[in-house]
């Protein structure tokens, strides 16, 4: 199954709609709530990411019973270095966005800790888009 | 293991409720349809927060407690009070009075709930401190929280704090005081003061608890009512002398009031009252858009317990009269104060060893479907469904909106026809008849509603 949501860039009263919305969605869905908790953990962080760098974005994401792939496309200044962007504390937030409790560094590492695949393509001043792959059911029973 | 038995205090009374929709509209969980004319509670999905109860008003739903003669059974008849019944009463009227009534009535003692406050401050302090520990830690005192948690936040059921509200450690205090003085088990019984639904839910079928040492509920309205009444009617009452043990502690006196819990809880903690609060903050923690909170106080009723629904008084003034008991109450953390050999705190290591609960297991109720891929069929339908309601989510259906219509229908417990916009359309287009359009209003509001009465 496919479902389409937009973000909106700088609009971080209405960032985690797409999110709450996919949830609804997996819940409704009875996939497990283990693997609920990850995909929107992950997804989140990376709507706000949208909300908070970009000017605007779309998500897209297909759901079957195996597995559920979720693509964030945005349109904005892209990053530059990836894999400086993956380190754990890096941050290109404004003073503004942290003040609002946002952009501390910790977004693309903790995406990638709840994800089992992530793959980020960019171009500086066009945009970004984040693939996030998670399988369903590989959690251990007794976790 | 999902609870099949679920008990409920909240019942709709068929000879009173004239099929209005209020209950079916404000319900949080959509728990309710109308079938027949007369709103229908669904088990699984009800949590008991008592919205529907509030919103009756013709009283058809009511709080089936148990039957006041019922003390009677017991030689020993233990009155265990929420600090909130106190609140109930206007300031002239003192805490001695009250609970003399309680014992002209006929219980043999008083006990008040929240003395379970001193030993649960230890249990919680210990249980935030635990390795591994997911955070924030949400406490387990409102049973229609944890309600809600189980059916709508399935994922949150790990982060609550495992451990006994202060009234059942305060029932297993009883329990022991008197088993201690050679009084047999099935001679003791400990009756409930209720401010709400949800309790009694909870004791008739507790969440991650074999069974409940309380015997019996009653309904704090029916309580408050007898109490004043006797007052009003210039009883003896400042006569008897209370079996007191400690006085109930500042802490105690307030535990049960919004923020009663969080200031006490260690760390950065948070209290929100009323659930739909409660239901947007789940909302929150659930994608992990706030983190580094580590207590959680939530409460299903606005004010708290002084909000209950079966409170007579208004709450605010419940509040105020608390606060002001609460200031001339001694503090849990003053060690000073004499000790009554009976008193809660000198029964600590036992009440500690009993004070852990089970796991506490999701029972998802927005599952469309066990089996993913036939869910995935239902939402397909559902979303097509969707297309053609009208969207008004009037409630003539009997559902409370048109999305829960279509998950009726594509789940087979209601059929399309039942939308008045696509019957209107059926109608014009010849494919209904005007005797079956009746056949199908009948079948959602009965037959009243569709006779000419003037």
């Amino acid at each position: 199954m496919l479902f389409d949501f937009e973000i909106q860039g700088g609009d971080f009263a209405t960032a985690g709609n797409a999110s709450s919305q996919i949830k609804k969605i997996l819940k409704q869905l009875n996939v497990d709530h283990r693997d609920i908790k990850r995909i929107v953990v992950a997804l989140y962080e990376a709507e706000v990411n949208v909300v908070a760098h970009a000017f605007g974005g779309k998500i897209s994401a297909e759901i079957n019973t195996t597995e559920v792939r979720i693509r964030l496309v945005d349109e904005g200044p892209g990053i530059p270095d990836i894999e400086l962007a993956m380190q754990q504390g890096y941050s290109t937030a404004s003073p503004e966005v942290r003040e609002m409790g946002f952009g501390a560094g910790m977004g693309l590492p903790n995406m990638k800790k709840n994800t089992d695949e992530m793959h980020i393509t960019s171009v500086v001043d066009e945009g970004t888009t984040v693939e996030l792959i998670f399988f369903l059911n590989q959690t251990p029973p007794n976790h | 293991m999902e609870n099949k038995f679920f008990h409920h205090a909240l019942k709709v009374r068929d000879d009173q409720c004239i099929g209005c929709t209020h209950c079916m509209t404000v319900c949080p969980t959509e728990a309710i349809r109308v079938r027949n004319g007369k709103a229908v509670i669904i088990d699984d999905r009800c949590v008991d927060c008592g919205m529907c109860l509030r919103s009756c008003p013709v009283k058809a739903i009511h709080i089936e407690h148990d039957d006041f003669s019922r003390i009677f059974d017991f030689k020993q008849r233990i009155a265990l009070v929420p600090s909130v019944l106190i609140g109930q009463f206007p300031e002239e009227i003192s805490v001695t009075q009250i609970y003399s009534v309680l014992m002209e009535l006929g219980f043999t003692a008083v006990y008040e709930v929240e003395h379970g406050v001193e030993i649960l401050q230890h249990a919680m302090r210990r249980f935030m401190a635990q390795q591994g520990q997911s955070k924030p830690v949400i406490s387990s005192f409102c049973p229609a929280v944890v309600r809600l948690i189980q059916v709508r936040f399935p994922a949150l059921t790990e982060n609550i704090m495992l451990l006994k509200p202060p009234l059942d450690i305060a029932a297993h205090h009883i329990k022991k005081l008197y088993t201690d003085q050679g009084i047999e088990g099935h001679e003791i019984g400990i009756f409930y003061i209720t401010p709400c639904a949800a309790k009694i839910a909870a004791i008739k079928s507790p969440v991650g608890e074999e069974r409940s040492p309380i015997s019996g509920v009653i309904n704090m309205d029916f309580i408050f009512n007898k109490i004043f009444r006797s007052i009003k009617q210039g009883g003896k009452n400042e006569a008897c002398l209370l079996p007191e043990i400690n006085p109930l502690t500042k802490e105690g006196v307030m535990w049960s009031l919004t923020h009663g819990e969080a200031s006490q809880a260690q760390g950065r903690c948070l209290a929100i009252d009323e659930i739909h609060n409660v239901m947007d903050f789940l909302e929150k923690i659930e994608n992990d858009e706030i983190t580094d909170i580590d207590f959680l106080e939530l409460r299903a009723c606005d004010e708290s317990c002084a909000g209950g629904v079966l409170a007579a008084a208004n709450r605010f003034l419940t509040v105020e009269r608390m606060k002001k008991r609460a200031k001339n109450q001694p503090s849990i953390h003053d060690q000073t104060a004499e000790n009554h050999p009976q008193a809660i705190s000198n029964y600590e290591q036992y009440l500690l060893q009993n004070i852990s609960i089970e796991e506490v297991n999701p029972r998802s109720m927005l599952k469309l479907d066990e089996d993913m891929s036939e869910a995935m069929r239902k939402m397909n339908q559902r979303n097509k469904l969707m297309n053609v309601l009208p969207k008004v989510d009037c409630g003539a259906c009997g559902a409370p909106g048109c999305q829960a219509l279509a998950e009726d229908i594509v789940q087979g417990k209601a059929g399309i026809e039942q939308c008045f916009f696509i019957r209107n359309r059926q109608l014009t287009a010849g494919q209904l008849d005007m005797a079956g359009s009746t056949a199908i209003i009948q079948k959602i509001w009965g037959n009243k509603k569709l006779k000419n009465t003037d």
